[in-house]
């Protein structure tokens, strides 16, 4: 296969990793910082918990493998983004920390504090991910100061502008309202009720966000830079946002859910449709980007990376698929059928 | 400190970290899989307390396994971006395919154990640990080939080539990398030590209860498991390391001169049992030897040249140029020792309670109060074989081609490095506490508290009443 379409290849898997680890972690993060506002009870927070138990570690493996196939396809990448990023990945790595063991914890012992502790753990713990992860996006659609030796040279602080900022806030938002969609799908009774209002106001706050995001993006990104026109995504993932807001209110769970979905996909896509075939846009020097070509491996590498994937990732999506239909039902708030 | 310091004291703490849980990982899981079919072949009710309780010790253990690797498939971009991009043509492939092919699968599976029960078809909930147990040992066999290019990326035109440039080293053979004979003798005796960890583990806690008398049934049998287990395992973790040895000779002889503190070349050599060296760690002061039992180690034969430091040193000074390329034999020489004598007591345990078992009465023995203590074999023993393996190999990070000076990223500010070696060392601490804690409690409850589902739930967190 010629080198270039490997590439190409391997940029649109990559995306694909990271696309599947927000529809699916988006969840997983929303559930997790809902939790303490949402459960009241004890038993009310095990059922929410039971909403993603078999699955959150699953979910996050999509990380992994984003940031393996990331070291294979494109080493330089892997190494300037995540040296870069040294401290806000730090800190991502300790919420996903705090967030799995308490995840697995927070019920093998009966005592109140031990359980509230780890609850809020788990809230920290999926919230801090979600604005890092946010923040970082914005900050490699918009460009970061990177050398001609492929070396970022910015610190913490160089992210936290206000764009990246608002990518941070806009995404924790629509996570929060993603889990919340997820919820009202696997939840029963009361919970789900208190769940379906509490999605109404988050709505509101991830539409608000994300469009002030969206338009800063156009303004800031979209108007400057020579790229590729990302056409009618971003547009599209505001119209589907606002449709989660209708269903949510018509209380038709299954097609909020779906909007909120098909909005994070194609908010990813707007992203990777913007910056193709950049993978980090150096805003010193636009001569320094790394892009697709200059970044990758040899055409071996990739040409044994794709036949490895082909294989195995239909393979991947077969099972895990399976593992949400088998635990499609809803989780009650009934002892005896929650798992500890 | 500087900052290859630091980040080599975080590689390594945090690897080693990781590195305490998952061997038991790696074997219990085969423990628990294996009682669960014998429940599953005859409902006896001893098999499935025994594999309910192991299992719930297993998960304790893994949720530290899983949240502590996150952080390695990141530290090497993190800290260590030059490295990364050097052998990212080749590091990357196994450690990427790790993930999909192996991740995925314990994950997956292992979330269908926990929460499928009663839930999915006794055959798919039988089936899902299997593949969970399956999925973590093919994590290991990936990781170790990755390590195993480490240890030994060979020569020029096998495995690699170098870029047209010199910037890089490239990939040329895939099927070389994973056939990495290193590779596959690390799998072999990192994949027993999990056996023999498990084993000593089963075996320390059915002490426990045993010196009690409670639960007879259910811990007599696993004692009885464990034991012969831990005799085959151990027995092969010896033919593992030394079919090691031997294939260091070859590969990495400093590293086999190092761990022998053997200076100047010797012929036959002789096993060193003790010996005192300086205060740099690089000269010897005073010693005791074998003698020709090093040759034996080395290459089954009485009589074959086991090359010095010395030697080695001025070798390597005329192939890569002026440095010092001796590890710290101190470290070598004792870790070494600590690992082998651990692994035989542990044969010589294992072999003496395999002796033992066929009477029926060995519940009542008097040396049953010494075994729970055992435990912490297998943990010293395996922590010092990597420390022997990864220092070792000092100063290269991948053998013969780069240095690990030459390998950490260099855009890192020395705040940076504080900030997260203390974050880690604080976190990586506390979650030790709560995984004793509840491994303790676990363990001591025995198999009634592990067969319920649901644990004593306290009324109401917040807002009123239940
Ligand atoms: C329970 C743990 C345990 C026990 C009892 C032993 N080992 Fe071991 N050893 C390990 C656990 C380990 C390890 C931690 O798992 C290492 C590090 C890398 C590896 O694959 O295994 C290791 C590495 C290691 C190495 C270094 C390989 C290298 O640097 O490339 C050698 C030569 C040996 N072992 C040899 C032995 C011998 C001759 C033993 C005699 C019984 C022995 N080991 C017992
Ligand atoms: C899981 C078992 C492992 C343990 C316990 C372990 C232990 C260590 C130790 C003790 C060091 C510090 C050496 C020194 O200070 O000189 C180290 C360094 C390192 N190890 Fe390992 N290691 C393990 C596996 C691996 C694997 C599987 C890899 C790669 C695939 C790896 C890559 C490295 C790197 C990159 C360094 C830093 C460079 C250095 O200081 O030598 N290690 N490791
Ligand atoms: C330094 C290199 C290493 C990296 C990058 C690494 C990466 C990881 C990651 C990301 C996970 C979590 C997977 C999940 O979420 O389910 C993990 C867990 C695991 N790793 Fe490591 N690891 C390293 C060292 C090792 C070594 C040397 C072995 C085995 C020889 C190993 C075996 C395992 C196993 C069996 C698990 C799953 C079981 C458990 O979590 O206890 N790892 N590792």
């Amino acid at each position: 296969m010629p080198y270039e379409f490997l590439q190409i290849l391997w940029f649109i898997l990559i995306a694909v990793l990271w696309i599947g680890f927000y529809f699916l972690e988006g969840f997983d993060f929303g559930v997790g910082m809902l939790l303490p506002f949402l459960g009241k009870k004890d038993v009310e927070r095990r059922s929410i918990i039971n909403t993603i138990g078999a699955t959150w570690d699953g979910n996050e493996v999509w990380l992994l493998t984003a940031g393996g196939a990331t070291f294979a396809a494109f080493p330089h990448w892997y190494a300037t983004m995540f040296s870069g990023f040294y401290l806000a990945l730090f800190l991502l790595l300790i919420g996903l920390i705090l967030r799995g063991i308490s995840l697995e914890y927070r019920s093998k012992d009966s005592n109140p504090k031990w359980r509230n502790t780890f609850d809020w753990m788990i809230a920290v713990g999926s919230f801090l991910p979600s604005l890092l992860l946010g923040t970082a996006f914005a900050n490699l659609a918009q460009g970061v100061p990177i050398n001609e030796n492929m070396m970022f040279t910015g610190n913490l602080f160089t992210l936290l502008n206000p764009y990246g900022l608002l990518g941070g806030l806009a995404t924790t938002a629509v996570f929060l309202l993603h889990g919340a969609n997820f919820l009202g799908l696997k939840l029963e009774g009361e919970l789900r009720q208190r769940t379906n209002a509490l999605a109404k106001k988050l709505w509101i706050a991830a539409s608000v966000l994300f469009s002030a995001f969206a338009v800063y993006s156009y303004i800031s990104i979209y108007l400057k830079r020579e790229i590729i026109d990302p056409g009618i995504a971003p547009l599209a993932a505001v119209v589907f946002l606002l449709l989660s807001g209708y269903f949510i209110n018509k209380k038709m769970e299954g097609w909020a859910f779906i909007m909120s979905s098909l909005h994070i996909v194609l908010a990813q896509v707007s992203f990777y449709l913007m910056t193709f075939p950049n993978v980090m846009i150096s805003s010193t020097n636009p001569e320094w980007t790394l892009t697709i070509y200059n970044a990758s491996s040899t055409q071996y590498t990739l040409t044994v990376m794709s036949i490895v994937a082909l294989i195995f990732v239909p393979i991947v999506l077969v099972y895990q698929g399976w593992t949400y239909y088998m635990f499609a039902k809803r989780v009650g708030t009934d002892k005896k059928t929650l798992v500890y | 400190m500087d900052a290859v310091a630091l980040s080599r004291l975080q590689f390594a703490l945090t690897t080693i970290y990781h590195w305490l849980f998952v061997p038991l990982t790696l074997g219990l899981g085969w423990f628990v899989a294996f009682m669960q079919t014998r429940y599953y072949q005859t409902k006896d009710e001893t098999w499935h307390k025994m594999s309910k309780f192991w299992g719930k010790l297993f998960l304790i253990n893994f949720a530290i396994g899983v949240v502590t690797g996150i952080v390695q498939e990141f530290q090497f971009g993190m800290n260590w971006s030059e490295y990364s991009r050097y052998v990212g043509d080749i590091f990357g492939a196994p450690l990427a395919i790790e993930a999909l092919l192996a991740f995925f699968m314990e994950s997956t599976f292992l979330g269908i154990w926990i929460f499928g029960e009663g839930k999915v078809p006794e055959k798919v909930h039988l089936a899902a640990i299997w593949l969970a147990a399956i999925g973590s040992n093919l994590s290991a066999l990936f990781i170790l080939l990755a390590n195993g290019f480490m240890q030994f990326p060979g020569p020029e035109g096998y495995v690699w080539k170098y870029a047209a440039d010199g910037s890089r080293v490239e990939l040329i053979n895939f099927f070389a990398l994973v056939g990495n004979p290193k590779g596959w003798i690390l799998f072999w005796h990192t994949i027993s030590d999990g056996l023999a960890m498990a084993a000593f583990f089963i075996l320390a806690v059915s002490a426990y209860h045993l010196l009690r008398k409670q639960y007879v049934e259910v811990y007599k049998r696993s004692f009885k498991i464990a034991a012969v287990v831990g005799l085959v395992a151990s027995v092969l973790i010896f033919l593992g390391g030394h079919t090691m040895g031997q294939y260091m000779k070859e590969v990495q002889p400093m590293k086999l001169a190092a761990l022998e503190a053997i200076w100047e070349t010797e012929q036959p050599a002789a096993f060193s049992l003790l010996t005192i060296g300086d205060m740099s760690g690089k000269k010897e002061v005073w010693s005791i030897h074998i003698p020709y039992a090093m040759s034996f180690l080395a290459c089954n034969n009485f009589t074959c040249e086991v090359q010095g430091v010395n030697d080695l040193q001025e070798e390597a000074v005329a192939k890569y140029g002026p440095g010092d390329y001796i590890p710290l034999m101190v470290v070598t020489y004792w870790t070494f020792r600590i690992m082998m004598a651990f692994g035989f007591v542990m044969m010589a345990i294992a072999a003496f309670l395999v002796f033992k078992i066929n009477k029926d009465d060995f519940v009542d023995a008097k040396w049953m109060k010494y075994i729970p203590a055992m435990l912490i074999l297998p943990y010293l023993a395996n922590a010092s074989g990597w420390i022997l393996t990864e220092m070792g190999r000092q100063p290269w990070i991948v053998y013969g081609l780069l240095k690990v000076e030459d390998a950490i990223s260099p855009n890192l500010t020395l705040v940076d490095l504080w900030i997260s070696l203390i974050g880690y060392t604080v976190v990586y601490g506390s979650l030790a506490v709560a995984m004793v804690y509840l491994m303790k409690k676990y363990a001591i409850a025995g198999p009634d508290a592990a067969m319920q589902d649901s644990v004593d739930v306290a009324p109401a967190l917040v807002g009123k009443g239940d």
